[in-house]
């Protein structure tokens, strides 16, 4: 007969051996997590530089970057930058043409299923700096695939157009996760339903408005506040563009790195990284809070 | 068969037709240009010829940036792996004190803390460390920011696995060590093996931190190199890059054709959603 305290601990490592075990991981989490992100904090009220002689000895500022940042228009530029890269490529790109693909896929051969999933999950899978190069050949100006399928060869499209062309490479880059998500979310609904949908004569979309919605709407918004988070902290846009041209392409990341490491402004750039933590932790918070409610 | 039957048949085997070009098409230059006598990044059937290859073969930098990228893919997944099986186990059958305050603050933590968020103190932690161009180094900063999502995903692996296992094994008198090593391990197999799966591929296409923190191109992983062999001499390379980007992406698309054939792509349970 199992113990109380076997119940509790079946292998019997005990409490001791226990932290032991979660020492390790912990460690690294702090040097390089939280302590990071506390720093950060610290960082962004110092006038810190990577060199001269505020890199030596920087002082304390207060909120001056802070209020810098406010006032400086690039930052602004890419904020609103950063809020379009998001809702194009994740809220309305990614959520939609993953769910309109999970949706179609549902009852198509498995081989055509299976060859489609592929290509998308390997977009999703294949190495950042490579799907960079892949796009520059279709965005190519000397005879990139876009430019030969619209008839416009000669179009520099990352020059001329670089946010959209980040916000249709970032769809391309990450619709796997939504597909994915989308997909064990439609396995889940009562074909009972779909089947009185289908009898009532409903169109697709009303079937989609009326009989799956309130099924998944969880999903949808998990799977919204995710890809959001993500899409706003990825660096991928600088393998493209690198802000450029003009920072016409410099979402909030890029604009941080060129501030930190091209300007050297550390502290400066500090206080902007730590209005993402502020914006990431608002985020995070909101969806544990709706994962607890369904739980 | 109605007619509005056949449009919207037509309709439908255009739009997963578009769909797939889509996904697809961007893909064919990896195919092709590696190949081409004369390599550009236009699509066009290729004049085929493995001199590209050789001239890659012979580029100073890159296998020696493979096998960097190896090195830190190696500690930076075998660390990830270790660590957080272990804190998984203990964390999902011990009752440490604080336990369900850490599982929170890991759930935050694992998407709250990026790379993008935290990089200026991650490069001057390092940079006071003595640590910039530390190929370790590097590698245990991207098992850092792996950890918390790592620890998660296996711990519900763990939660799944019934108790009466362990108890059993107890009962007939084997310590702790024999019940881990000869029980839990082998049971928790698929989790760690996921693992294992996702945190290679994530360290093996990590752009940021090793951009960051290595500076010698000696040192440096494919994620890096790539960056350089477009700068060199202002445009970029393009004998080597379709050969290497070939070379560099093999690794991820054999793991995902073994996992897709083993286990099929899915999320299981409540993982994700």
């Amino acid at each position: 007969m199992p113990s109380r305290a076997a119940e509790r601990d079946p292998a019997g490592i005990g409490t001791a051996r226990a932290i032991g075990f979660v020492a390790p991981a912990l460690l690294l989490i702090g040097v390089f997590l939280v302590f990071p992100a506390l720093w950060t904090l610290y960082i962004g009220i110092t006038d810190y530089r990577l060199t001269g002689p505020a890199a030596a000895d920087p002082r304390v500022v207060g909120a001056d970057n802070f209020t810098t940042a406010l006032r400086d228009p690039l930052f602004g530029n890419s904020l609103w930058l950063t809020a379009l890269f998001v809702l194009g490529s994740a809220v309305v790109g990614q959520n939609a043409l993953g769910f309109a693909l999970a949706w179609l896929l549902r009852r198509v051969r498995t081989g055509l299923r299976r060859t489609v999933e592929g290509f998308v999950l390997l977009a999703w899978i294949l190495p950042g700096p490579v799907v960079a190069y892949l796009w520059f050949a279709v965005l190519s100006r000397d005879g990139g695939t876009l430019g030969l399928l619209l008839d416009r060869p000669g179009t520099a499209w990352l020059v001329q157009y670089p946010m959209a062309s980040l916000i249709v490479f970032n769809t391309w880059r990450g619709t796997a996760f939504s597909l994915l998500l989308y997909t064990s979310a439609l396995a889940a609904v009562p074909p009972s339903h779909l089947e009185t949908a289908r009898l009532a004569g409903a169109s697709g979309w009303q079937t989609v408005r009326d009989a799956v919605f309130p099924h998944i709407r969880g999903h949808v918004l998990t799977n919204t506040l995710l890809i959001s988070l993500w899409t706003a902290n990825d660096f991928t846009p600088f393998l493209l563009t690198a802000g450029g041209p003009n920072h016409e392409s410099e979402v909030l990341p890029v604009l941080i790195y060129r501030q930190a490491l091209e300007s050297g402004r550390l502290g400066y750039a500090s206080a902007m990284s730590s209005l993402l933590l502020v914006g990431n932790l608002v985020v995070a918070l909101v969806y544990l809070r709706l994962l607890r409610g369904r739980a | 068969m109605t007619p509005g039957w056949v449009v919207r048949r037509i309709g439908f085997s255009v739009l997963v037709a578009v769909v797939l070009a889509f996904f697809a098409v961007p893909m064919l230059w990896l195919a092709g240009a590696p190949f081409d006598a004369r390599p550009g990044f236009g699509l066009r059937w290729p004049e085929w010829t493995l001199s590209n290859v050789h001239a890659t073969l012979r580029h100073p930098f890159a296998l020696r940036s493979l096998v960097n990228s190896l090195v830190l893919c190696l500690v930076a997944t075998a660390v990830t792996t270790a660590f957080a099986a272990l804190a998984a186990y203990a964390l999902s059958r011990v009752r440490i004190p604080g336990r369900d305050a850490l599982l929170y603050l890991l759930l935050l933590l694992s998407s709250v803390v990026t790379g993008t968020a935290a990089m200026v103190p991650l490069f001057v932690l390092m940079l006071q460390l003595g640590l910039i161009d530390s190929r370790f180094g590097t590698a245990l900063a991207i098992a850092g920011g792996m950890l918390p999502a790592a620890i998660f995903i296996l711990k519900d692996f763990v939660d799944a696995v019934p108790r009466s296992y362990e108890e059993s094994a107890r009962v007939f008198g084997a310590s702790p060590r024999q019940v881990l090593g000869h029980v839990v391990l082998p049971i928790a197999r698929p989790g760690i093996a996921t693992i294992l799966v996702w945190s290679f591929v994530n360290a093996w296409g990590n752009f940021l931190l090793p951009f960051l923190l290595l500076r010698d191109v000696g040192k440096q992983p494919a994620a890096v190199l790539m960056r350089t062999l477009q700068d060199e001499g202002g445009s970029a390379d393009l004998t080597v890059i379709p050969v290497f980007s070939l070379l560099y992406s093999i690794p991820v698309v054999v793991l995902y054709l073994v996992v897709s054939k083993r286990y099929g792509f899915r999320f299981h349970g409540g993982i994700k959603s």
